[in-house]
């Protein structure tokens, strides 16, 4: 019997690493996209006006999400190939 | 040499078990965004089913390695292949009626492996093939998949937790669209190629294509379409229960857990570890309502999925066993355990009509039971 320890361990690093940073990075990007609009602030003080500006908010999230659809290519290239 | 008729009954045999596989595992994809809502229930079954085949096309890996060593090839007929198929379907059947996301992989491996026990002894079963490449895989991935969504929810709600929750919402909404296009993807690059395999193990033991040949065109074709069609046609039965009995999911945790389930799903396949899809999406769905709030997993539920996954290789086994012996005894014997398996597979049918599970009523949960009350196996699940 022979385990692949190794192969294991790249599986469980890869899959720790790739998945949080890809739910990271979407999180991010929302966080830029949500200072675009200005938020009333309502009552319960939840969505309080954000200090990041509308355009370094739109730049953050775009780059969030050109390295998500980076993160999405390669792993469908790798499928196929 | 022509194609004999037990080759076609396995053929078709195998087809089945596609079907069963396909709607077994639409939740796997689709379970958490159609709770979510992100989807409609009928478009979300469109977009896996389609991409189940378009999946069936990208690779042919899993398929040239599916006959790789659980099962000693030279042993076996096509009768034992049959007898394992009857075994698979059958016990895919039973969990859907009771709304089980059980393993199909585990059902066709199971079922295999008891067919193969009856009919050609221990010898002609790599025992140590069946720890590390089933057994082994089994336990860890749920866990790994578990980790990786409780980890990345977590996280995704500190992070947009002072951000306007609207955009928030909507950009999860979007993201699970196509975090769950993506593991309708993966699934359609392994499971219908399980299927694959089989028929074209089928065919070089019948002595149709020569040993080593990848599935040819057809075989490609029909087992795509067959898997698509079942992921078509919906288990809503056990959508219901992923979506809805396991934790109330909200979309940041939809889209965790099917990034989790995508991730694991491709990098174990890349290294060549035969997973189950479906105890990957479980054990990230798990995962992402922890993440948010512990107590909001049912775990009562938990102990019921854990359960069936460790009953359905064994149990698949057992029927794949009976089947086998019954079938070795002649063409009657075969004949006896096909019209027995359609027979079963009507009354199961019919009992689910009984209290149906639609794509119109698949959102509507009773009130489910808590960790406090824990049901027994199929106990609440109708």
């Amino acid at each position: 019997m022979n385990i692949a320890w190794g192969s294991l361990g790249v599986v469980v690093v890869v899959s720790l690493a790739v998945g949080v940073a890809v739910v990271v990075l979407v999180a991010f990007a929302l966080v830029g996209l949500a200072a675009r609009r200005p938020v009333p602030v309502d009552s319960t003080g939840v969505g309080r006006r954000s200090s990041l500006s509308p355009a370094v908010g739109t730049a953050v999230a775009t780059l969030c999400l050109v390295a998500v659809a980076a993160i999405v290519g390669y792993g469908l290239y790798i499928i196929v190939a | 040499m022509g194609i004999s008729l037990i080759v076609v009954v396995v053929i078709v045999t195998a087809l089945l078990f596609d079907f069963t596989n396909g709607f077994h595992d639409t939740a796997n994809a689709m379970a958490t965004s159609i709770a979510t809502g992100a989807l409609t229930p009928r478009v979300a079954v469109i977009i896996a089913g389609v991409l189940n085949l378009v999946g069936a096309f990208l690779s042919v890996q899993v398929a040239k390695t599916i006959s790789s060593g659980l099962v000693n090839e030279a042993k076996i007929t096509p009768v034992v292949i049959f007898a394992g198929l009857v075994g698979a379907i059958l016990w895919n059947l039973v969990t859907w009626l009771l709304g089980l996301p059980s393993s199909s992989s585990h059902a066709l491996f199971g079922g295999l492996i008891g067919a193969t026990l009856v009919a050609a002894g221990t010898g002609a079963v790599n025992f140590g093939a069946v720890l590390t490449k089933v057994v082994l895989p089994a336990v860890i991935s749920p866990v790994l998949a578990g980790l990786v969504a409780l980890i990345a929810t977590f996280l995704a709600y500190r992070l947009t937790a002072r951000s306007d929750q609207g955009t928030v919402s909507k950009g999860f909404r979007l993201g699970q669209i196509v975090s769950a296009s993506m593991v309708a993807l993966a699934h359609g690059t392994n499971d219908a190629q399980k299927t694959m395999g089989i028929i074209t193990l089928t065919l070089i033991t019948a002595g149709v294509l020569a040993p080593n040949s990848g599935p040819p065109f057809w075989v490609i074709l029909s087992a795509g379409l067959a898997i698509a069609l079942g992921t078509y046609v919906g288990g809503w039965r056990i959508i219901r229960t992923l979506g809805r009995r396991v934790a109330d999911i909200q979309t940041p945790q939809g889209f965790a857990a099917e990034t989790a389930s995508t991730v694991v799903i491709l990098a174990s396949s890349h290294l060549g570890f035969a997973l189950s899809t479906t105890q990957v999406a479980t054990g990230a769905i798990f995962g992402a309502g922890a993440g948010r709030r512990l107590a909001s997993v049912k775990w009562g539920v938990a102990g019921q999925l854990a359960l069936a996954w460790i009953v359905t290789l064994p149990a698949a086994a057992i029927v794949g066993a009976v089947a086998a012996w019954t079938a070795s005894t002649g063409t009657a014997g075969t004949v006896i355990v096909a019209v027995v398996a359609v027979a079963v597979a009507a009354g199961i049918y019919a009992a689910s009509r009984r209290r149906p599970v639609t794509a119109s009523n698949v959102n509507d949960v009773e009130q489910p039971p808590t960790a406090a009350q824990p049901v027994a196996v199929g106990g609440g699940v109708q």
